[in-house]
């Protein structure tokens, strides 16, 4: 009953707001497809400069590569320097000499890939068969980090609207009105809950749909095991920002969490691989509920797992929300002794 | 509540209230009968609102008990009795004023027509009922105390505790609330509410004087300023307090 009077509130108030609408359903949706243009593009071709006469080797590359042909390595070199080529090859004694630009080292792997590959090629012509596991030859990186994106942002935009709206219910006074009526704090936490899970839930759905649909990101598992993970840990991160909005005292101390709460996560979710990484700073991606719900969704999306394979994730997260709800509850005990 | 027929409706007995180390109400004690306008005056940083939290259990006291019509505080169930204005108008802004009203009621219990009618008739006690359907982010600061004043009245409690009630409302309509507070005083509610406006201190049936989280005088407004040998309220207030600095 009371609950239910709390729901119907934060609805009609989401409702009016129409910013903070558009901040939660659009603005995941323009981001994913601006991070798709940036790194889903066509493949980028090296600019390669060739000194000396035109060899097999250039005929080979010419299908991967810009090739421009120069009569000396100054020639090229003052190109190179001038940002207009990404990589020099000469031939000297026969074998081919290859100078990189350098600075970017995506740029630089790319152009050595090519030149391997041409030079397999024009060597033997026996290029090993390749198989792929999960995946396949067109999968572009988005397909690969897309699933971590999508969980990251469910997590962000929710994470910073649950802190704001129950900080703002802190400094506008009407915590303390509530708390003057015969609510208990348990119905406080349960009811933001409630409120705020039905427009997670309805963010959760837009961005599956439009990461899969629209945006034409690998799927392979089942849609309602995305929306689970989704739902979850949106929940993690609304009870977790009600839960640290107790500490911050103003909209800026909310934002303050970004760089401390919502960074380090990104960091240890996925996005950058962590193999290089000292052994025991691994270990805390554990304590991070981004690096569940990002191992859930790659599961589902690319390897198409199921929910037994990624209960472990549904467990943890489950867990987290509660635990913060139960904090919450707890919290609340600053403004109201019972 | 049967046994609790005859006791009062606040009884505060030796309450001590510190935040760190500073003492913010000492030692007071004090009994508002049922059916009493009582008016809690002071400057303010003198207590008055930390009173006010204790009697309602919002806060809990360091030592010294409150009971609420025979029943201790803090209780869950006792914030039912009371109908409660803060200071600060704890509307939400993007809600009209008639769905502010709407949800302040349906925590205290009340749905369906009996809810509807209660905020027609809160609302039209208070003035508001052609506001009702605006977002009070459109109202003037004194509509909103008004609405605030009217979501206390809501469920009809037998208490009502009002911290500053009438800042930024207009001296009629001022008048007039003053007027509705006396009149539901002589249908038994009992009424608390603190001020510092002084003409409005006259108007309650009797006064606390609360100073430093001293209780300095509790009396009916003529007794205080007999008692400091003065001609009004004011006075009164700068006498007794001085004597207190004195005697400390």
């Amino acid at each position: 009953m009371r609950i239910r009077a709390l729901v119907i509130r934060i609805i009609r108030q989401f409702v009016r707001d129409k910013r903070t609408l558009a901040l939660l359903f659009l603005a995941p949706l323009l981001i994913l497809s601006l991070t798709k243009l940036v790194f889903d593009g066509r493949t980028v071709s090296p600019d390669i400069g060739l000194v000396g006469s035109a060899s097999a080797l250039a005929e080979k590359l010419e299908e991967q590569a810009d090739i421009t042909v120069f009569d000396t390595f100054e020639e090229a070199d003052q190109q190179l320097k001038n940002g207009k080529l990404d990589a020099i090859i000469q031939l000297k004694d026969n074998k081919p000499d290859v100078t990189l630009e350098g600075s970017d080292p995506s740029v630089s792997r790319s152009t050595q890939l090519v030149l391997q590959k041409a030079m397999q090629q024009s060597a033997t012509g026996d290029a090993p068969a390749v198989h792929y596991l999960y995946g396949g030859p067109n999968m572009a990186s988005f397909d690969s980090f897309g699933p971590v994106l999508i969980g990251f942002f469910s997590f962000f935009f929710v994470f910073l609207l649950a802190g704001v709206s129950f900080l703002r219910e802190r400094t506008s006074g009407t915590l303390e009105r509530l708390l003057a009526t015969p609510i208990r704090r348990s119905e406080i936490v349960l009811g933001y809950l409630a409120g705020f899970g039905i427009f997670t839930l309805i963010q959760a759905s837009l961005i599956a749909w439009f990461s899969v649909q629209v945006l034409g990101m690998s799927m392979t598992g089942h849609i309602v095991n995305m929306l689970l993970i989704n739902l979850l840990l949106s929940l993690t991160a609304l009870t977790l920002g009600t839960l640290l909005s107790s500490f911050a005292s103003s909209e800026f101390q909310i934002i303050q969490f970004i760089p401390v709460i919502i960074v380090p996560q990104a960091f240890f979710s996925g996005l950058f691989n962590l193999d290089a990484m000292n052994p025991v700073l691994q270990k805390l991606s554990y304590i991070m509920p981004l690096y569940y719900g990002a191992d859930a969704m790659r599961g589902i999306m690319i390897r198409g797992e199921g929910i037994s394979d990624i209960q472990l994730d549904i467990y943890v997260l489950a867990g987290l929300s509660i635990l913060f709800a139960i904090l919450n509850v707890i919290a609340l005990k600053k403004h109201r002794r019972m | 509540m049967e046994k609790s027929e005859t006791k009062p409706a606040v009884d505060v007995s030796r309450i001590v209230r510190r935040f760190g180390d500073r003492t913010v109400l000492d030692d007071i004690t004090l009994t508002v009968p049922r059916g009493e306008l009582f008016g809690l005056l002071g400057p303010s940083g003198s207590g008055k609102t930390t009173m006010i939290k204790l009697i309602t259990g919002i806060d809990k006291a360091d030592s010294g008990k409150v009971e609420l019509f025979g029943e201790l505080m803090p209780q869950l169930k006792m914030l039912q009795t009371f109908g409660y204005m803060a200071q600060s108008d704890a509307l939400y802004q993007e809600l009209t004023g008639k769905e502010n009203m709407a949800f302040y009621g349906s925590l205290y219990g009340l749905s369906g027509k009996s809810l509807a009618s209660r905020i027609q008739s809160a609302a039209s006690l208070v003035n508001l009922t052609d506001h009702l359907n605006k977002q009070t982010s459109a109202y003037s600061g004194g509509m909103k105390r008004r609405l605030s004043l009217a979501i206390a009245l809501l469920h009809e409690p037998q208490l009502l505790v009002l911290d500053e009630p009438t800042v930024g409302i207009d001296p009629v309509l001022r008048k007039a609330i003053w007027n509705e507070l006396t009149a539901l005083t002589q249908q038994g509610v009992t009424i608390i509410v603190t001020t510092h406006v002084m003409d409005e201190a006259e108007k309650c049936d009797r006064l606390g004087l609360i100073r430093d989280g001293k209780l300095i005088a509790v009396d009916t407004p003529q007794a205080i300023i007999d008692m400091a040998g003065v001609q009004t309220i004011e006075e009164a207030f700068i006498t007794l307090g001085g004597r207190q600095e004195e005697r400390s």
